[in-house]
């Protein structure tokens, strides 16, 4: 039982929606953004869409592994902005453009 | 009391291995000696074995039968030995192959004396040899065929002799191809044989005949026809008599071994170890008998116009085995196989007198070049002319007693035999003819050689197929006896022509009969030896009258020749062009099968149908590769479409099959508790 | 020894690969080692037919090892007296392709020699395996080295001939292996094995249905057909024999795919195989004709070789669909005819282009004179080829064609024998446009074209190989026999085999049930 009914007033469900359209905003801001560092913010957005769905759960199921996964997910989150962004810089250093279009030396 | 036949053919095998191996490397004196030494040591063997097994003495019986080596093919329910049998036929094939063989082996020492590859001819020469008395001895037709194809194969290895003349080359295809359509037929013939006897020996073949008298008609004939099919291709029958012309490109002593004496007579040789079959067979017979009588008569028409010495003598070979068949058709093997004897010896004889003559012009083969040799060749000429009267069939010489045999014997054949004997009579004029024309053109008259030939360096008579012309003609040329090498074998021959027929055909017939049955004995019937005499009046009247006709024509140089010939142009062009038989084959069946080879099999079939498939498979799947690669564009954001589109489709099944099997069991908090 | 003695001879040649792929790239060097190690897979075959007994029938020198458990892949060999004379003579034609690639290959030879020895393991490995999926292993490995060399040593100039020649050879006889693939899993998902004789009692024990065992046999008849090849899929061989080095070239046509159509098709699905029979008995007649046709008009001379071997191998493929014994073993003599044969003509051929550069035959005249040894074992062999008696092809196909003729078919017998005539046509042909009449420039430019030590040391032998095989067939023959009498004498098959039947007397042993064991 939790203590505040503040928190007992708002639904789950508003916080899943919550949660879905911020997914959904990344999803699309990947897959339309030019720039590079945009996806890239675009998939952190993704990614704590679902750091909130599962704090939700944990709330509503009364289970404390949701939280920790979340944990989990910005450990995961930190590691690979750093090595993305390292990546992205060396990018940058030898094609000059962050433009994700021109980024295409692996086509077959 | 062993007869040693396995010796008769491994002996000019061993000549063979020896020549062919070593003999570049040994001097010529030995490659001559190993060459002449083991086919004289198969003559040896042959020799004693007719003492031992001669009807007189009691030493041995014939048939003698002797295993070497045991079982050759065991498969199935095909088994064949190598079992030699030798019975009164093949003692006189044996006598005939190695006695006359052996004489020819000893003018060759002479005649290619000059030859580069010496050792390479005789090498060749000893396989024949072996090939041949493979062939006779064989008690099987597996056996035979081997020996059958074998000779085949050294024909087409002497024919071909002079490697660098691309005519010689083609001519022992030619001969080669043919035999093998010959033996097409020969395995057919042993594939029925098979069928219906289940062995392919002799023995079992005739036990298998003898125990049931009343067989006949459908199968027998069959087999019978194949088997002609292959004795007409080996014995130069119509319709395929067309390599033996052409054969001539090989030296002499070949022609008149294989292609005179012993090779072309393998057909009829091969019918008369198959009379059982024939002799139950009366339409395959007569089918023997048509294409001989018709064989002879055409090839004699056909070598009344030829100008080259050799092939007035294939054409005349073609035309006495023509005889031969003749004989076998109206079921008189033993006069047949006379026939065979006395021909393989004037034949030979002639073909060795000619090439004693060609020896002794220093390659001239025309006879418009020829005339005048009596005097400058007189042993070369009175021993050709033993063969001429021997070939003519005049009496006493030999030609007379076997083919007044045959013609005896298709006379008292019926009306159908009549017909026969009436055009072998015909042929005997015109083989008179032709031959008393090449006699006197060869002999008698002007010389008509160009003159340059005897002085100049042989830059003309490089087209005859005797290469040693290339070396002979380094010194200026004139005409001259052939040594004592080539003229001993001429003549031996010659005595033999003479005395050859003395036997008689009642003699050799009874010496014969067991094995191809009795003979018809004049003597014995009511009339017959006063129509057998009557008969031979007769042929021996148009023998002299053919001579007659070739003397107005030929003895002195006139016109008449010329005149006929301009009389009748249309028969005398058809002739000369060998009735253009060479011509047609090529149009009908050569030249289709190689345009249909190369533009319906090879453009149609090959090039379209079965490449484009190959092609069609392999670019197909290029193509597909092709089209798939342009999914790995490289752009990022496609790339994370695509990866969008399968997560939510994945997304969406997971989805689906969950709620599906658990039904809408989850409860999600919806705007209150 | 006997019984490890298989997976030697299989794994020598993987030694030797893995020797010659370490060692440098040295081209003496390789093929040194190529050699030592082809000879030693060849004496150790020839430890085969030094112990195999013939009255037995069944597999001998077997090996039955479990492998792998799921799926239950064993590495079971073992060889027959269909296998054994096949077994012997990949191990002869292992250092005769050494031998003759010995000058050919210049370049890159290190990955040549070890390709060309992982190949001699492949097709041994065929030969004697008796787990289904260990032999398609073994099928498809041998395809690799193969294209790989082929793209390689294309004979053909112009940059990209030897991949693409290599690819349509690739796709060609992989494409119709993949059913082959799918059949063998619906089979082991049936009955839970790979073994061969376990599948064969499942079979035969009626386990399945006709229909369904229709589909199965064809998926593995095509697959096989192909790499005989049967008229119709031979598209492949004429590319090939053109591009591929000798070595390759003369073991690529024939065995395999005449052993797999014996043991896995005619072996496995025997009823099948028997209504598929006629088919294949006028598809091999008219592959007789036809291919000796087309071999009679070719301007060059691979090409020549290609369309003649698909004539001589038709005599096969009709021996073995004859269904009577003498055919059987007919069939499968001439496969190592074949093998014998086509080698040597290959190794002729080779030394032709050797010294002069071209295959086209028009450029050859007159070589007789210059090159003697040359001109005697060409001839030679050509006679072999055509079939002289007394020599191994004749053997072959008298077997073949009589019992065609007696027990099948006349029609299409005698259309087949007609290949006789043909086969003496075109070889004749070739000799003299080569050998005989005047020499060619080309001819006269070359100084010493005959025959040097190495390669007499290839021919010679192998001509005596077929002259022994000619005058002493029994000696191939009871081996082989021994497993066509089971393979035909199946009750199974009764009904539909042509006996060697001669007047009531005939000649099958038919054993009631097949060899080795069934469940």
């Amino acid at each position: 039982m939790m203590s505040s009914s503040i928190l007992n007033d708002v639904p789950s469900s508003w916080y899943l929606i919550l949660s879905a359209l911020l997914f959904t905003l990344g999803v699309v801001g990947f897959l339309i953004k030019r720039t590079l560092i945009t996806v890239f913010m675009s998939i952190e957005l993704m990614l704590n869409a679902v750091n909130l769905s599962f704090v939700t759960f944990a709330h509503e199921w009364h289970a404390v592994k949701g939280q920790i996964f979340v944990f989990f997910v910005m450990m995961v989150a930190a590691a690979e902005a750093a090595v993305g962004l390292a990546i992205i810089i060396s990018i940058f250093r030898a094609r000059a453009t962050l433009n994700v279009d021109q980024i295409d030396l692996m086509k077959l | 009391m062993s007869l040693y036949l396995y010796l008769i053919p491994l002996l000019p095998f061993a000549g063979f291995l020896i020549n062919g191996f070593l003999g570049s490397r040994l001097p010529k004196a030995l490659v001559s000696t190993v060459a002449l030494g083991f086919p004289l040591a198969a003559l040896a063997v042959v020799v004693r074995a007719a003492l031992l097994a001669w009807p007189g003495s009691s030493s041995v019986a014939l048939p003698y039968v002797e295993n070497f080596g045991g079982s050759w093919i065991n498969a199935g329910a095909l088994h064949i030995d190598f079992t030699f049998a030798l019975d009164q036929l093949t003692l006189i094939m044996l006598l005939v192959i190695t006695g006359v063989g052996f004489l020819i082996h000893l003018y060759s020492v002479g005649y290619m004396a000059h030859e580069e590859s010496y050792w390479r001819y005789f090498a060749y020469l000893n396989l024949f040899l072996f090939f041949m008395t493979v062939l006779v001895l064989a008690e099987n037709y597996l056996l035979m065929f081997v020996g059958w194809e074998g000779v085949g194969l050294a024909s087409y290895l002497l024919i071909g002799f002079y490697l660098d003349k691309k005519s010689a080359a083609d001519a022992g295809r030619k001969a080669f191809v043919v035999n093998r359509i010959g033996d097409f037929g020969f395995l057919l013939g042993m594939f029925l044989l098979l069928s219906q006897f289940g062995s392919l020996s002799f023995a079992k073949i005739g036990d298998a005949l003898a125990l049931n008298p009343a067989q006949h008609g459908g199968m027998l004939t069959a087999i019978a026809l194949c088997l002609v099919v292959g004795a007409a291709g080996k014995s130069a029958q119509i319709p395929l008599y067309i390599w033996l012309p052409d054969a001539m490109e090989g030296p002499t002593p070949v022609s008149a071994l294989i292609h005179a004496a012993t090779m072309v007579t393998a057909g009829v040789y091969m019918i008369s170890r198959t009379h059982g079959i024939f002799d139950r067979s009366p339409f395959a017979l007569a089918v023997v008998a048509i294409i001989g009588a018709a064989t002879a008569f055409f090839a004699a028409t056909v070598g009344l116009v030829q100008t080259d010495i050799k092939r007035v003598l294939a054409y005349s070979t073609i035309s006495q085995l023509g005889y031969m068949f003749l004989g076998c058709g109206v079921a008189a093997y033993s006069a047949a196989v006379f026939h065979l004897m006395t021909h393989a010896f004037f034949k030979a004889l002639l073909f060795l007198a000619a090439g004693s003559v060609i020896h002794g012009l220093g390659g001239e083969q025309d006879l418009r070049k020829m005339g005048g040799l009596r005097k400058k060749l007189p042993v070369t000429f009175w021993t050709m002319t033993a063969g001429v009267f021997a070939i003519a069939g005049f009496f006493p010489f030999a030609g007379f007693f076997s083919k007044d045999a045959i013609l005896y014997e298709a006379f008292q054949h019926g009306t159908f035999g009549k017909s026969l004997y009436f055009v072998g009579l015909v042929t005997a004029l015109l083989t008179s003819f032709y031959m008393f024309r090449l006699w006197y053109l060869a002999f008698f008259g002007e010389s008509r050689a160009d003159s340059h030939d005897f002085e100049s360096h042989g830059a003309a008579v490089h087209s005859r197929s005797d290469s040693k012309l290339v070396l002979e003609a380094e010194e200026p040329h004139h005409v001259h006896e052939s040594p004592w090498i080539m003229l001993a074998p001429l003549v031996i021959l010659a005595a033999l022509s003479v005395a050859g027929g003395w036997i008689g055909i009642e003699r050799f017939g009874s010496f014969l009969a067991p094995v191809v049955g009795p003979v018809v004995d004049p003597t014995l019937e009511p009339g017959g030896k006063m129509l057998d005499v009557t008969l031979s009046v007769i042929a021996v009247a148009v023998a002299i009258l053919g001579w007659f006709v070739a003397d107005l024509f030929y003895r002195r140089k006139n016109d008449r020749p010329a005149k006929l010939a301009a009389a009748l142009p249309g028969a005398y062009n058809l002739l000369v062009k060998k009735y253009a038989i060479d011509e047609l084959y090529n149009a009908t069946i050569v030249r289709p099968i190689l345009l249909g080879s190369r533009y319906i099999l090879g453009g149609l079939g090959e090039g379209a149908i079965i490449r484009g498939s190959a092609w069609l498979l392999a670019g197909v799947t290029t193509l597909l590769g092709e089209w798939l690669r342009r999914w790995q564009s490289g752009n990022l954001r496609s790339y994370s479409a695509w990866l969008a589109a399968g997560a939510a489709v994945l997304l969406l099944f997971a989805a689906s099959y969950y709620l599906g099997s658990n039904g809408m069991d989850i409860h999600i908090n919806w705007a209150g508790r | 020894m006997d019984n490890i003695i298989l997976t030697q001879i299989l794994v020598t040649p993987l030694v030797g690969a893995l020797l010659v792929a370490l060692l440098p790239d040295r081209r003496k060097l390789s093929a040194g080692v190529a050699l030592t190690f082809a000879l030693l897979t060849f004496f150790f075959t020839l430890h085969l037919p030094a112990h195999f007994n013939p009255s037995v029938s069944g597999f001998q020198f077997v090996q039955d090892i479990p492998w792998i458990s799921t799926p239950a892949i064993h590495y079971h060999v073992g060889v027959d007296g269909l296998s054994l004379w096949l077994v012997v003579l990949t191990g002869l034609l292992a250092p005769v392709g050494v031998l003759a690639s010995w000058k050919t290959i210049q370049t890159r030879s290190k990955v040549f020699y070890s390709l060309f020895l992982v190949q001699q393991t492949a097709m041994l490995g065929v030969f004697v395996s008796l787990d289904l999926m260990l032999y398609y292993g073994f099928w498809e490995l041998s395809l690799v080295p193969m294209a790989i060399l082929i793209a390689m040593y294309a004979r053909t100039s112009g940059g990209n001939e030897g991949p693409r020649a290599a690819l349509r050879f690739f796709l060609y006889t992989f494409i119709p292996s993949a059913p082959l693939l799918v059949a063998i899993l619906w089979l082991y998902a049936k009955t839970g094995t790979f073994d061969f004789q376990l599948l064969q009692g499942a079979i035969y024990y009626g386990r399945f249905s006709p229909e369904t065992l229709c589909w199965v046999s064809v998926a593995f008849l095509i697959a096989f057909a192909v790499k005989v090849p049967v008229l119709g899929l031979h598209g492949w061989l004429p590319d090939v024999f053109s591009e591929a080095p000798v070595a390759m070239a003369m073991v690529v046509a024939g065995k395999l795919g005449l052993y797999s159509l014996i043991r896995f098709h005619v072996g496995l699905f025997p009823v099948q195989a028997h209504q598929a029979a006629p088919w294949l008995v006028a598809l091999a007649s008219i592959g007789v004709l036809y291919g000796a046709c087309l071999a009679l008009v070719q301007k060059d001379f691979w090409k020549l070789l290609a369309y003649g071997t698909i004539s001589s191998l038709s005599f096969c493929t009709l021996g073995i669909y004859g269904f009577t014994v003498t055919g059987l073993d007919g069939g499968v003599f001439q496969t190592i005819n074949e093998g014998v044969i086509g080698a040597a003509m290959f190794v002729l051929l080779g030394v032709l282009y050797d010294r002069f550069g071209t295959s086209q035959i028009s450029s050859y005249g007159g070589l007789a004179k210059k090159a003697p040894s040359l001109a005697t074992l060409f001839v030679l062999i050509s006679l072999a080829f055509m079939g002289l008696p007394l020599l191994n092809g004749f053997v072959g196909e008298f077997l073949v064609l009589s019992s065609t003729f007696g027990g099948v078919s006349k029609g299409w017998a005698a259309a087949a024998t007609v290949g006789v005539i043909l086969s003496a046509a075109y070889l004749l042909t070739l000799i003299q446009k080569v050998f005989y009449g005047p020499a060619s420039d080309m001819t006269l430019a070359n100084p010493n074209p005959d025959l040097n030590g190495r390669e007499k040391t290839i021919l010679w032998p192998l001509a005596l190989v077929m002259l022994a095989m000619g005058i002493l067939p029994n000696l191939w023959l009871t081996g082989i026999e021994s497993q066509s009498k089971s393979v035909i004498g199946w009750s199974n098959l009764k009904p539909f085999v042509v006996p060697d039947c001669i007047h009531q007397k005939c000649y099958i042993t038919v054993s009631s049930q097949p060899s080795g064991g069934q469940k």
